[in-house]
C-alpha cells in the first residue's frame, strides 16, 4: 500500500505493508540509516524519532500510524537550533562510546528539552530512562544535555 | 590484493616484491617479545608509481598518507567497538608524526596483518601492544619528512626540526608544511627501502632464508585464529631493526589530549557507521533461525508457506557445517538452521511468526540453570574434583586458625547484549566474498568464513566497520559465515541481521559459576588458610570451558601461606565466552566479597585489610591474572595496588563520611587487563530490599601515560556502571538446554535514573608500560557495591544478581 509521510520536512511516498514499522521504511526503504534497531520491542530507544517534535519509538510505530504527523530523525536533527546545541555539546563532552544509542539519546534529549529548558537531574531521569544505552554513558548523557540547554553541568545527585 | 600477501606470507624482506602492486609503500611493524621493535620496510614493485598514479596523495608508510594541501590520513589499525581505539591510535601515529591534529583525518585500515600485525580488539589489549609500535611509526613519518625538507633546503638534516604539520630549518626558521613535502618524502622513503630491503633479502639468503616466516595471520594473532610464534618474531629478523628517535613525553601534545572521538560528528547526524547501515546494490535481507536449544538441528519446516508469504524470496534448511553448537562460542561457525530471505528485513524477520519447525533438539536438552545450581552444590559437598593450587598446608592451618570463615558465592550466566543486534553483509562473486561486519575479530572471521565456504582466504575480505558494542562478544564470527554463506547460496548479496530475540538467545555467554570458600585467620587477623572449592563447567568433560576458569595465580595466591584452589566441573552444551574482562568479571565478586568478610571477622576495617594483605610494596614477577595473552605480560607491583586503595580511600573519604540510616560504604580492588582499579561505593537499601548506588569513587593505575583523557574517562566511568548494570540485573536462565529470556525487560540492562555519579582519579606510575582500560575498572564495581549492601544493612549478597526480596527487611 502507498503511504506519503513527512520526515525531515520532506514528503516521502512509500510502498509498503501497512503494519511495517517507521523504523524499517527509515532505514531499509529512504535509506535513512540514522534511527537504529535495538529491540523492536520500544524498550531500548536506539530508534527513537520525533513525530510532530515529541520522542516517538520508531519499531513500534506502524507506518499506518503516523499520517500527516511531522517525522523528525536524527538526519533532520540538526534543523533545530536544540538539535544544533545537542549535537554539539555530545561532540563537546565527547558523550559516545560505541555511538549506537545515540541518535535516540539525542532525540530524546531534544523532546525533553523541547518540552523542558530547564530540566533538573530529575526530569533528565525521567524523560530518558526510556533509552538504554549499553556502553553506560549516562554521566555524559546527563552533563550534555545540561550543557546544551545553558546549565551548569554538575550533578545535583552527587554525595 | 593484501590477503594474497598474507597467504602467502611474502615480504620484501623475505626476497622479493609481492606478486600485486600496491597503491601504498608498505611500513610494517611489529612489537618484538622482548618489547623491542622492528620495522620492516617492504616495497610492493610498483608503489610508487601508483602512489603518483593516485593523484594528490602520498604515502609514507601504511599508516600515513599525506596530500599536498596538508591533509593527513592516519589509519586506524583495530576495530572500534565503543573503546575509543578509532581516535587513541593514531593520535599516537599523529604525536610522533608531529601533526596538527586539525590536518587529520582516520580512516579505517583493511585487515592485513602483514601490514598491521594482529587487528582485534579485546582484552584491553590494543594500546599496550601498539604504543611505542606506533610511536614508532609516526617518529619514521616524521624523519622522512625531515629529509624532504633538509634535501630541498641542501642543509644538513640535523639542522631541521618541526613544528605541528611543518619542518622548519633551525638557523634561518623558514618552514615547509608537510603537504608540501609529500611527495619528496615519499620518494625518499621508497628509495630507503628499497635499499634496506635489497640488503636485507641479501643478508636473508646468506642466512639460509631465516626470515621466511608463517602466514600473516601468525603474529601475536588475533585470538581464536591460528597463531604463530611470539609477535614479529617470525616474521622479520632482528635486521630489520630500525630505531627512529622519539619525542620526549614532556613535548607531548596530541597525546595525553581529550580528543572527542573521531567519529563523534557522523554519529551524532546519524550517518551509516555501523554493520547495520552497510548496503550492497541488490542486496536481500536474511533472518536466520537456529535451534532454541543449543547443538539442535532442524528436521523440517512449512518452507513452501514460507516462500508464499509477501516479500519473501526464499526460505531453505541449512544442515551447518558443524554438527552441533560448539560450546567454546569463539569457534562456532556455521550452525544448522533455517533461513530466510526477504526482500525487506521486516519481511523475513515477520516471516518467523509463520514459520514451523521441526526440530531435533539433541542431547543439550536435558542442562538448566536449575539442575546446575543443585548439582554444584551436591558437587561442593563432596572433595574437588582437582586441585589447580596447593600452597602450604590448608588444613593444618585452618585447624589452628583462631577463627574460621566460610562463604559461598554464585553468579549467573549473562549475555553480551551489545545494542546492535549481530549482523554481517556479505557479497559473494566469482569465487571470491567481500563481507562487512562489526567485529572485534576481523582476521578470525576471514579464516572461518573461508574455511566454511572452502575458499582460500585469499579470496575472502573483510571490511571492518564501526560496532555498536562488542564487550567480548564480536571476538565470535558465526554472523560473518552465516552472511557470507547465504550470499554463496543464493547468489545474492546477502545482508543477516538477527533480532533481538535471537541475538539473546543464539550467542555464547558468561559462564555462571559457584565459588565454595574457607578461610583462617590468626589471632592477630591475619590470612593465614583460603581455599576455594569453585564448581564450573566444562564442554568437553575435560577442559573448562571457554572464560570459565579460575586463574591458578589469581588473588588471593601468593599472599596467603596455606592456599588451595580446587574445582569440579559440570557438563555444559551451552557455548560460553569471553565477556569484557573475562573471567575476572565474576571471580572478583566472589572473593572479593569474601575477602571483605575475612576482614570484618578479623575486626578490621576492608580497606586498610586489603592494603595490608598486599603488604609491603614488591614487585612480583606474574600478575595475578594474566588469562589469555598476546603479548609479555608486566610484572604485578603491589605497590600500585596499595596506591590506588590509598587514593581511593582519600577520594571517598572512607570511614569518615557520616551516613544516612540503610547507607553504607564497600570497597573492592582488583588487578585486571593489567590495570589496578580500586573503587569504593555508597550505596542505600531501602525497607523493601531496592538497592540504590548513590556514588561510586574509583581510583586508577594504568601506568605512567593516558592517550586519551576523555575517552579514558568513558572507560572507566562505563566499564563501572556496566558492572553495577550485570550484578544489579542481569541473569541468562537456561531451561531445557534454550535460553528463556528474550528482550530488554527480561535482561535488564541499566537505565539513566539508576545511573550513579562516578569520580575517577588516575593515578600515574612511571617506568611501566602503556596499558589498556576497556576492561579493568570493571570487575571492582560489583564487589564493591556487595560489600555497601552489607555495610548497609548487615545482609551478604550471595548470589547475583542482586535480589531485592533476600534484601528486604523482615
Amino acid at each position: 500500500m502507498s503511504y506519503t509521510i513527512t520526515v525531515n520536512g520532506k514528503a516521502e511516498t512509500v510502498d509498503v505493508e501497512g503494519d511495517t514499522p517507521l523504523l524499517w521504511v527509515l532505514r531499509d526503504v529512504l535509506d535513512m540509516k540514522g534511527s537504529k534497531f535495538g529491540c523492536g520491542m520500544g524498550l531500548c530507544g536506539a530508534c527513537t524519532v520525533h513525530l510532530n517534535g515529541r520522542a516517538t519509538r520508531s519499531c513500534i510505530t506502524p507506518i499506518s500510524a503516523v499520517g500527516s504527523a511531522q517525522v523528525t530523525t536524527i538526519e533532520g536533527l540538526g534543523a533545530s537550533e536544540i538539535g544544533r546545541k545537542l549535537q554539539a555539546a555530545w561532540v563537546a563532552h565527547d558523550v559516545p562510546q560505541c555511538g549506537y544509542c545515540q541518535a535516540g539519546q539525542l532525540m530524546s534529549a531534544a523532546s525533553l528539552l523541547g518540552a523542558n529548558s530547564r530540566p533538573s537531574d530529575q526530569d533528565i531521569d525521567d524523560g530518558m530512562s526510556g533509552n538504554i544505552c549499553r556502553c553506560c554513558t549516562y554521566t555524559r548523557v546527563r552533563a550534555a544535555i545540561k550543557e546544551a540547554a545553558g546549565l551548569p553541568t554538575t550533578d545535583s545527585r552527587e554525595v | 590484493m593484501a590477503s594474497q600477501q598474507v597467504e602467502t606470507g611474502k615480504s620484501a624482506v623475505a626476497g622479493g616484491a609481492p606478486e600485486s602492486p600496491s597503491r601504498r609503500t608498505f611500513l610494517t611493524v611489529s612489537a618484538l617479545a622482548g618489547g623491542g621493535l622492528l620495522i620492516d620496510f617492504s616495497i610492493p614493485g610498483s608503489a610508487l608509481a601508483a602512489a603518483h598514479a593516485a593523484e594528490h596523495e602520498y604515502t609514507l608508510n601504511a599508516y600515513i598518507q599525506i596530500t599536498p594541501n596538508g591533509a593527513i590520513t592516519i589509519m586506524a589499525k583495530n576495530p572500534e567497538i565503543g573503546q575509543g581505539i578509532k581516535t587513541a591510535l593514531p593520535q599516537i601515529i599523529a604525536e610522533e608524526l608531529d601533526a596538527d591534529w586539525k590536518d587529520v583525518q582516520v580512516e579505517q585500515a583493511p585487515v592485513d596483518a602483514r601490514l598491521y600485525g594482529a587487528q582485534f580488539a579485546g582484552g584491553s589489549f590494543s594500546i599496550p601492544m601498539n604504543y611505542e609500535p606506533l610511536r614508532q611509526v609516526g617518529a619514521a613519518g616524521r624523519a622522512l619528512l625531515i629529509k624532504a625538507a633538509a634535501e630541498k633546503w641542501h642543509v644538513p638534516q640535523e639542522q631541521c626540526d618541526t613544528l605541528p604539520s611543518k619542518v622548519r630549518h633551525k638557523a634561518t626558521g623558514r618552514t615547509l608544511g608537510y603537504g608540501a613535502l609529500a611527495s619528496r618524502a615519499a620518494a625518499i622513503g621508497t628509495k630507503e627501502q628499497a635499499a634496506q630491503a635489497a640488503a636485507m633479502a641479501a643478508m636473508a639468503r646468506a642466512a639460509g632464508g631465516a626470515h621466511a616466516g608463517p602466514p600473516g595471520r601468525g603474529r601475536g594473532g588475533p585470538p581464536g585464529a591460528g597463531r604463530g610464534g611470539p609477535p614479529g618474531a617470525a616474521m622479520f629478523g632482528a635486521a630489520g631493526l630500525q630505531k627512529v628517535k622519539l619525542k620526549d613525553p614532556k613535548d607531548f601534545r596530541i597525546i595525553g589530549q581529550p580528543i572527542s572521538g573521531v567519529d563523534n560528528p557522523s554519529i551524532v547526524t546519524g550517518k551509516p557507521l555501523f554493520g547495520i547501515d552497510q548496503s550492497v546494490p541488490g542486496m536481500k535481507y536474511a533472518v536466520y533461525e537456529r535451534c532454541p536449544v543449543f547443538g539442535g538441528r532442524p528436521v523440517s519446516a512449512n518452507l513452501d508457506e514460507i516462500k508464499a508469504l509477501p516479500g519473501i524470496h526464499d526460505a531453505f534448511i541449512v544442515e551447518g557445517a558443524q554438527p552441533t553448537g560448539l560450546p567454546d562460542g569463539m569457534q562456532i561457525t556455521l550452525v544448522p538452521g533455517v533461513a530466510i530471505i526477504g526482500d525487506t528485513w521486516w519481511a523475513a524477520n515477520k516471516a518467523l511468526d509463520k514459520l514451523v519447525v521441526q526440530w531435533d533438539e539433541g542431547p543439550v536438552a536435558n542442562q538448566s540453570t536449575e539442575k546446575f545450581d543443585r548439582t554444584a552444590a551436591d558437587l561442593a559437598s563432596k572433595p574437588p574434583a582437582k586441585v589447580i593450587r596447593k600452597d602450604g598446608d590448608f588444613d593444618k592451618a585452618v585447624s589452628g586458625a583462631a577463627k574460621v570463615i566460610e562463604g559461598n558465592y554464585q553468579y549467573p550466566f549473562i549475555a553480551h547484549a551489545y545494542l546492535e543486534p549481530l549482523n554481517a553483509t556479505a557479497h559473494f562473486k566469482d569465487g571470491k566474498v567481500e563481507v562487512w561486519a562489526a567485529t572485534q575479530n576481523p582476521a578470525a572471521g576471514q579464516g572461518n568464513v573461508a574455511k566454511t565456504l572452502g575458499i582460500s582466504p585469499a579470496n575472502v575480505t573483510v571490511h571492518v566497520v564501526r560496532s555498536g558494542g562488542g564487550f567480548g562478544g564480536r571476538l565470535g564470527t558465526w554472523y560473518m559465515v552465516e552472511a557470507a554463506y547465504l550470499s554463496k547460496r543464493t547468489g545474492l548479496p546477502i545482508k543477516m541481521l538477527n533480532n533481538r530475540k535471537q541475538d539473546i538467545q543464539h550467542e555464547y555467554y558468561r559462564p555462571a559459576g559457584y565459588h565454595h570458600f574457607k578461610a583462617g585467620i590468626d589471632a592477630q587477623g591475619k590470612l593465614v588458610a583460603f581455599r576455594d572449592h569453585f564448581v564450573t563447567f566444562t564442554s568437553d568433560g575435560e577442559k573448562v570451558s571457554n572464560s570459565a576458569d579460575l586463574e591458578p595465580g589469581a588473588f588471593p595466591a601468593r599472599f596467603v601461606p596455606n592456599l588451595e584452589f580446587a574445582e569440579s566441573l559440570m557438563l555444559l552444551g551451552v557455548p560460553t565466552g569471553p565477556l569484557r574482562a573475562p573471567g575476572d568479571n565474576a571471580i572478583a565478586y566472589a572473593f572479593e566479597s569474601f575477602i571483605d568478610e575475612i576482614a570484618l571477622a578479623a575486626g578490621k576495617d576492608p580497606l586498610q585489610y586489603r592494603i595490608d594483605l598486599y603488604s609491603p610494596a614488591r614487585v612480583l614477577q606474574n600478575p595475578p591474572s594474566p588469562r589469555r595473552s598476546f603479548m609479555k605480560l608486566p610484572e604485578f607491583d603491589t605497590g600500585r595496588a596499595i596506591g590506588v586503595l590509598e587514593l581511593v580511600r582519600e577520594m571517598s573519604n572512607w570511614g569518615k563520611r557520616k551516613l544516612p540510616a540503610r547507607t553504607g560504604m564497600g570497597v573492592a580492588f582488583y588487578y585486571s587487563h593489567l590495570g589496578y582499579v580500586a573503587e569504593v561505593i555508597q550505596a542505600s537499601v531501602a525497607p523493601e530490599g531496592t538497592v540504590k548506588v548513590d556514588k561510586v569513587w574509583a581510583a586508577v593505575d594504568c601506568g605512567p601515560q593516558i592517550v586519551n583523557p576523555s575517552g579514558a574517562m568513558n572507560q572507566v566511568q562505563g566499564a563501572i556502571i556496566d558492572g553495577l548494570s550485570a550484578a544489579l540485573g542481569q541473569q541468562i536462565t537456561i531451561d531445557r538446554g534454550r535460553i528463556l529470556q528474550t528482550n530488554f525487560h527480561e535482561f535488564n540492562l541499566l537505565r539513566m535514573n539508576q545511573a550513579p555519579p562516578v569520580e575517577v582519579q588516575f593515578r600515574k606510575t612511571e617506568g611501566v608500560m602503556v596499558t589498556g582500560l576497556g576492561e579493568p575498572a570493571l570487575p571492582s564495581a560489583p564487589p564493591a557495591l556487595c560489600n555497601a549492601i552489607y555495610a548497609a544493612i548487615g545482609k551478604r549478597v550471595r548470589k547475583l544478581p542482586i535480589d531485592p526480596a533476600e534484601l528486604a527487611s523482615t
